[in-house]
């Protein structure tokens, strides 16, 4: 019986030892410091080197083109954006140079014509604007010209002006039901145009006693669509065939 | 226990051995370890990590907006210059989506090579809508690729990312199956998982990741969760904030805004 004891606890022991032995070769040292991982990962990968310096780093020596730039509408369009990573040019200026990107193909990465483009961003068709022609004859990327606001409204609002032009309202303007103040081109989100108020101005029109051609859709305002405004239920861009 | 006390002729009795045999595991634990804290300072004293920085005292997360996203694609070449991602079109730490919802109800999602190098155009006619959306990892607060990571090789920091340890990865592949956003890939070189780190080698010296570094619109930002002010917490307190997949209860540190609904 007790050489039985004996005999598992050397076992036991042996166990023990190769468990303690185990764990220490097997467990990463910095592995549990923090949490259930190897704390060095952290460093190691904190350690890593940065390949783009930041735009601050930039305008330590290109003072007067940072200025220029930083004034225009570019502003927000960090300088790695179009010359690349700088870190290694930070480190080494005049042995590492960046490109610049000065080809046509370039701009349209972010200025090309694309549907799913917010509304109102600068866009062009890069088929028909001035081909060829690269973009910097004519455009300074440093500090490009505030863009011409087009006249026309489906220059922004293409969606709508498609649907329009194929609509029975095909032939009425924009601003025939928009008020839109000068300082809508400028500032579009600031200042919006009006859409229509009232029933009474869709009656000028479309009410019963109306002085318009006789073959555009009438209706009695008076008992008609309740207390909506017309537009909260007809889509005046496309309306309703009737 | 009716044995214990008894003295045993020419040998030891129970409680002698164990008292015995117990110190030599320890001492030898002890003399193995006595030999770390020095390495463990090199080890500190290596990495460029500047003293000041205490990870517990950040708590980072990103806004994406997507009304601002113009689809160039520069964060997803920058995010492959910055990390060394290899260059084949299907590793991706960040790539750009375009949704296209058509007349039919279709919602069509493509993403060229990651936006890299733009989109193709499409056919304007049938078209209800159309946008883009940047994805990443979204460093879930609460993370499916932690939690079924067999060796612990990966793992959230105590700033809020959610980090690869590449030497301790054994390539099994079980987190790249449990992220729901697609997030993550498999290094063809290192055999190891990969994914979105928040540049936290960047983070770490006080610069932005370099996605939002370059993107020209701002559709990204990022910042600290908790401070009082921050380009982060102004971003979240004017719009109005949603998550990829809220039902995963993944808590995504990523937060958009103007989300559309067709978005997965």
């Amino acid at each position: 019986m007790r050489q039985q004891i004996s005999r598992l606890s050397i076992v036991f022991g042996v166990l023990l030892l190769a468990l303690v032995l185990a764990r220490h070769f097997l467990i990463p040292k910095s592995f549990g410091k923090i949490g259930h991982y190897r704390a060095a990962a952290v460093d190691a990968i904190a350690a890593r080197k940065i390949k783009y310096a930041g735009h601050q780093a930039c305008a330590s020596c290109h003072e007067e083109i940072v200025k220029l730039h930083d004034d225009r509408r570019h502003r927000n369009v960090a300088c790695e954006v179009c010359h690349g990573p700088a870190a290694a040019h930070v480190e080494a200026p005049t042995e590492i140079r960046l490109p610049a990107p000065k080809q046509r193909g370039y701009c349209p990465l972010c200025h090309g014509y694309d549907p799913s483009r917010p509304t109102g961003f600068p866009q062009i068709d890069p088929v028909s604007h001035n081909p060829l022609k690269p973009c910097i004859t004519c455009h300074n990327p440093h500090a490009p010209e505030t863009p011409h606001t087009p006249e026309e409204c489906s220059a922004c609002h293409g969606e709508i002006a498609r649907t329009k032009a194929v609509s029975h309202h095909a032939l009425l303007p924009c601003t025939g039901c928009h008020e839109t103040q000068k300082q809508h081109k400028i500032t579009p989100q600031l200042s919006r145009p009006s859409k229509p108020a009232s029933r009474a101005f869709c009656g000028q029109c479309h009410g019963v006693d109306a002085s318009s051609p006789k073959e555009i859709p009438r209706v009695d305002l008076a008992t008609h669509g309740e207390r909506y405004v017309c537009w909260q239920c007809h889509y005046p861009h496309f309306p309703e065939l009737k | 226990m009716e044995s214990a006390g008894e003295p045993e002729a020419g040998g030891l009795d129970r409680r002698d051995f164990l008292r015995k045999s117990l110190p030599v595991p320890l001492t030898l634990l002890a003399l193995l370890r006595a030999g770390e804290p020095e390495a463990e300072k090199k080890a500190e004293g290596d990495a460029s990590k500047p003293p000041a920085y205490k990870a517990s005292e950040h708590n980072y997360a990103m806004g994406i907006d997507t009304s601002r996203c113009i689809g160039c694609g520069r964060c997803a070449e920058a995010c492959k210059a910055e990390n060394d991602v290899p260059r084949e079109p299907f590793y991706f730490r960040t790539w750009i989506e375009r949704y296209v919802v058509q007349t039919n109800g279709e919602t069509v999602v493509s993403s060229p090579n990651g936006g890299i190098a733009g989109f193709p155009p499409v056919n304007e006619t049938g078209i209800v809508r159309t946008f883009f959306v940047p994805k990443l990892c979204n460093q879930c607060a609460n993370p499916p690729c932690v939690q079924v990571c067999p060796v612990g090789a990966t793992f959230t920091t105590q700033d809020g990312v959610v980090l690869v340890d590449q030497e301790y990865c054994i390539g099994c592949r079980y987190c790249i199956q449990a992220c729901p956003y697609g997030a993550r890939f498999l290094h063809p070189v290192t055999h190891t998982a990969e994914k979105c780190t928040f540049c936290y080698h960047r983070l770490i010296k006080g610069l932005v990741p370099a996605c939002v570094e370059v993107c020209p619109t701002q559709a990204r930002i990022f910042g600290e969760l908790k401070a009082r002010s921050s380009p982060l917490t102004r971003f979240m307190r004017l719009h109005e904030i949603q998550v990829l997949k809220p039902h995963l209860n993944t808590e995504p540190r990523v937060y958009y805004a103007n989300l559309d609904g067709e978005v997965r």
